[in-house]
């Protein structure tokens, strides 16, 4: 069973379609990894996939805990947030937001995901920390973290490692393989084929106004 | 009579209390709803909507209602929602819209002062309605009330979407992609922005207000790195400036909205101070 499949699926803003045909499908512990030039459709598949724009036609279905409004996203740097006067742990909480529903505040339930959720990323240890003063690949931790305290089983990562060092985009990588050996289906898009490739178990290739759904035959380490 | 003694005298004049009391709320509210709007770079919003409310209160004027605040809250509680739409899907940023609202407004106010005022003083009126000089010792009871009101309201409204206002401003693509509603979170705090300020006017007058939204978060920055504790003591800060300042004007003379900023801008050059000491040790 799949978290998310797509089918046929059309992606496009009003009746113009970007991109045409796309079928993929993210399993327990994929490792979807979204590539093709800028102007391919890449943003466009991922808002489509979160909910923010409707298909343009084809299935998208989810099963398993996923749902359209309950996709863990990591979105891209955003430079407002380095001055932001925010600690990791206000941060990694804010994920819960949308799962208050009527209730005005946290509740134990919401601060044991989230202190879950930092434990899994490797950053429990910054939970008290000033999110500006943590390090590029530090910060993009707590933003993992608050994507996952709000949805456990399925991530979207929109170019998690823009920015960071090759040292801090492999850790960065390899945390993204630990949650994947935990059963977390993850898509990510990314311009850094060479250094994502060992962490993929999958490829849709975006370009000339559709896309290929491949799979790697090795992934950590094979040569894909 | 020593200025204590000078102090309680002007104390048990209700009217001083009165001025106390709204002068406090309305510094509690504006510096509560500061941090979300000077992180969301918003800052010149309050300055922006004061001067439609300057607009309005023109037009209230010259009509001639007798309770000018049912002129003046709508009209800038439109602006305010007008003003946070543009920003979703600008065609002319927010900074752009804004700036243009508000010199119009404040155009358009002046004009409308100028040109069917019936009073004779009509630059004495502009200058109390832009700087607030007294107005703020001339209050009725139903103007406390409405202030009292009116703060209840944003002081709880706030404190129930605290953790969805810090979701929203940290973050808003990842907010909109959880599923919450941003837009409407957004238009709340805009529709505060506005009462604050219609309420804000009598006492640091239109032109002066902004300071009092954005001066407490922004001195606040400058020591607090978590976003709960900025949110208190610029509440803090807010409150204490808005008290000292009312007493300092009673008992200087002074104008009450210049001195509540003086004091404002002097509490942020100390905040500088103390952070750049605690980042030295």
């Amino acid at each position: 069973m799949a978290y998310l499949s797509c089918e046929c699926l059309s992606v496009g803003y009003g009746n113009t379609p970007v991109a045409e045909g796309i079928s993929f499908s993210v399993d327990y512990g994929d490792a979807v990894f979204i590539v093709g030039e800028n102007g391919a459709g890449k943003s466009t598949l991922v808002k489509t996939l979160l909910g923010l724009l409707p298909p343009l036609s084809g299935d998208m279905s989810f099963c398993d805990g996923a749902s359209a409004g309950k996709i863990g996203y990591l979105p891209q740097k955003a430079e407002s947030q380095r001055d932001f006067p925010a600690s990791a742990w206000e941060v990694t909480l804010s994920g819960r937001a949308a799962r208050l529903g009527n209730r005005p505040f946290y509740s134990k339930v919401d601060r044991e995901a989230a202190e879950e959720a930092l434990r899994k990323v490797g950053a429990i240890a910054l939970k008290d920390k000033p999110f500006g003063s943590l390090s590029g690949g530090q910060q993009q931790r707590v933003l993992l973290a608050r994507a996952l305290a709000g949805a456990p089983s399925l991530l979207v990562l929109d170019e998690p490692t823009t920015g960071l060092d090759p040292e801090a985009s492999e850790s960065l990588y390899r945390t993204i393989d630990d949650l994947r050996s935990q059963g977390v289906g993850v898509i990510a898009v990314t311009h850094d084929v060479a250094a994502a490739m060992p962490h993929a178990t999958h490829v849709l290739e975006m370009s000339g106004g559709t896309a290929r759904f491949l799979a790697v035959e090795s992934p950590r380490g094979g040569d894909a | 009579m020593g200025a204590f003694e000078q102090l309680i005298t002007y104390l048990s004049y209700p009217f001083v209390v009165n001025a106390l009391v709204v002068g406090v709320l309305v510094a509690l509210c504006s510096s509560l709803l500061g941090t979300t709007l000077v992180m969301k770079r918003l800052s010149y919003i309050g300055d922006g909507l004061s001067h439609v409310a300057f607009g309005a209160y023109a037009v209230a004027a010259v009509v001639g209602v007798t309770r000018d605040m049912m002129i003046i809250a709508p009209v800038t509680v439109l602006a305010a929602v007008l003003l946070l739409r543009r920003g979703q899907s600008a065609k002319v940023k927010g900074d752009a819209a804004i700036a243009m609202m508000s010199v119009t407004a404040l155009a358009i106010g002046y004009l409308i002062m100028n040109v069917f005022g019936t009073r004779s003083n009509v630059s004495g009126d502009v200058c109390t309605v832009l700087f607030g000089s007294t107005s703020i010792l001339t209050l009725t009871p139903f103007d406390v009330a409405a202030c009292a009101v009116m703060s209840v309201v944003v002081v709880a409204g706030f404190a129930l979407i605290y953790n969805r206002v810090f979701a929203v401003t940290f973050d808003e693509a990842f907010a909109r992609a959880a599923g919450l509603p941003v837009g409407r979170y957004n238009l709340v705090i805009a529709i505060m922005v506005a009462l604050v300020i219609v309420v804000g006017m009598n006492l640091v007058g239109a032109l002066l207000l902004s300071a009092l939204v954005v001066f407490p978060a922004l001195s606040a920055m400058r020591v607090c790195r978590t976003f709960k504790a900025v949110t208190v003591i610029a509440a803090a800060i807010g409150v204490s400036c808005a008290l000292v300042g009312m007493l300092a004007s009673i008992m200087l003379g002074t104008p009450v909205g210049s001195t509540i900023v003086v004091l404002d801008a002097l509490a942020y050059a100390s905040f500088c101070a103390i952070g750049f000491l605690k980042r030295r040790i």
